[in-house]
């Protein structure tokens, strides 16, 4: 049976360069990069070149990159960091209402500390109006922090806006650039943010490896104590394989960008127009063009997420959903229901997102076996008899 | 996630569809909740549940626990039927997860539902 992996948003496959680029850090090469002997420098310069190498790719200076665990520890410190680091001049912070997790939670986590939230909303496309930033905008404002893309719609937001807007207000700026690190160019001058997060295992690198840039000025306070790696603000032994494999992976993904972007945009266009064309009852999810290239996120009416993703499933497809029932919760995606969808547009979400190995051929093969699924649950589903009455 | 006879009656539900001539209907859920269930049964003059039939909306889990329920209630008298637990449900299924322990709760109310529609008659 053909297997086709359509959730590259979750996480991606790691490419054998990147494996290649790690290995003799997880075997001979195995020194604490703080160590002061050869074991010791040689893991040092590994990492420093890590980090100059990131650097240079998204415009920024090797002495503004920390590296950490990955996205979720990334948006914390920038926004818990942050939070403590200038609780002193005000306790008002900005952010969307379709972010991430970890950039929500933390902001609820602020909640309970004292601090005020605005959420600021986003349109029936999943896309935030600047002018709402702005208006939000306090005496108090510590902290604006909006996503790049989004990782459920794939929306890319109007950073570069909201960067004029927060620069003439003197508010810091942070993105979470994390699912559009890969798919988009990232360069922090021309994005104008005061901080990003980006992860690795986005775009073919190893999972359990981030970096926080943080421009040259004040810093975010740590959020962890034990030691001075990453200038103490995110202190712990370099986890030098990941590091390296992090930055051959964004090296090979900013290489190869406009490439597998033009061939994945064929591709996404061609799954959504096929299954507009062949099902009926289904709304294309998010802005049509102002969107991640690999991302296709359709509400099939009248029938559940979950189904959905099982039925797939067992013709080898691999997809997910903003259905209440995969998220352990028995509520369906905040990203959706924020954008303004009833709770049955919400349930019946599948998010299908394409990689660099996706072909001509796993897009004729899903478009081949969804009508058929979608048409075996609808007969099941009381909701679509009632709408035949 | 799913016990293989969970997925077997997610994959080829027993029982699903509709009743023409119904003698009782009963739907619970709602779509916020992401489930709906409805049950329809045709009852004989003894009060056996002679044919029953369901449509679900929801999760796997949703669809399995329709399906066992049908199996479970066909042949049954109405009183016998009520006496389903959640519990015959999910052993029957070989367990479910417990987050999906309120669909095995929702089918016995979707029965149970159906024959208060048949007594109200």
């Amino acid at each position: 049976m053909r297997q086709v992996y359509l959730d590259h948003s979750a996480t991606t496959p790691m490419r054998k360069e990147v494996l290649e680029s790690m290995l003799p850090f997880l075997s001979e090469a195995y020194g604490n990069a703080s160590s002061v002997h050869r074991w010791g420098r040689e893991a040092r310069i590994a990492v420093e070149e890590a980090r100059e190498k990131i650097a240079e790719l998204i415009g920024a200076s090797a002495n503004e990159i920390y590296f950490t665990s990955g996205g979720t520890e990334s948006d914390n410190i920038a926004i818990l960091g942050t939070a403590k680091a200038k609780e002193n001049k005000g306790k008002h912070i900005i952010t969307s209402s379709i972010e991430h997790h970890a950039v929500l939670d933390s902001c609820i986590e602020l909640e309970k500390r004292g601090f005020e939230i605005t959420y600021v909303p986003v349109d029936s496309d999943g896309i935030v109006n600047p002018e709402d930033v702005r208006k939000a905008l306090r005496e108090d404002t510590i902290l604006v922090t909006i996503m790049l893309a989004n990782n459920e719609v794939g929306t890319i937001q109007p950073i570069k806006e909201i960067a004029e807007i927060t620069k003439e207000a003197g508010v810091a700026l942070h993105t979470d650039a994390v699912q559009a690190a890969g798919s988009l160019k990232l360069d922090v001058n021309d994005l104008g943010v005061d901080m990003l997060t980006i992860s690795a295992h986005k775009f073919y690198g190893p999972k359990g490896i981030g970096i926080l840039y943080v421009k040259r000025g004040p810093r975010p306070k740590p959020l962890v104590y034990g030691g001075n790696q990453e200038k103490k603000v995110r202190p712990g032994t370099e986890s030098v394989a990941n590091i390296v494999g992090m930055a051959k992976a964004l090296e090979l993904a900013v290489l190869e960008m406009d490439e597998v972007n033009e061939r994945l945009t064929k591709l996404r266009n061609m799954l959504i127009e096929g299954v507009e064309s062949s099902i009926p009852d289904v709304i294309l999810n998010g802005h049509r063009e102002k969107r991640l290239p690999n991302n296709a996120n359709i509400s099939f009416l009248f029938i559940e997420g979950e189904s959905l993703i099982l039925s797939l499933d067992a013709l080898g497809v691999a997809v997910s959903s903003g259905s209440a029932c995969t998220s352990g919760s028995l509520d369906p995606s905040h990203v959706l229901m924020n954008m303004g969808m009833d709770h049955q547009q919400a349930h019946g979400s599948l998010r299908m997102t394409l990689g660099r190995g996706t072909s001509e051929e796993d897009i004729e093969y899903v478009l081949e076996k969804l009508p058929n699924i979608v048409d075996r649950l609808r007969a099941m589903s009381p909701l679509y008899n009632k709408v035949k009455e | 996630m799913y016990t293989e006879k969970v997925m077997d009656h997610f994959t080829s539900p027993r029982n699903v569809g509709e009743l023409e001539n119904a003698d009782a209907v009963g739907e619970v859920g709602n779509v916020n909740c992401g489930d709906i269930m409805r049950m329809y049964l045709k009852i004989d003059e003894n009060e056996v549940i002679e044919d029953i039939k369901f449509k679900t909306f929801g999760c796997a889990a949703a669809i399995a626990t329709s399906s066992v329920m049908t199996e479970l209630a066909k042949g049954k008298t109405i009183d016998e039927a009520l006496k389903i637990t959640k519990k015959d449900i999910s052993d029957e299924l070989g367990g479910l997860p417990s987050a999906k322990i309120h669909c095995s709760i929702l089918a016995t109310e979707a029965l149970e539902e159906a024959v208060k529609n048949y007594r109200e008659k």
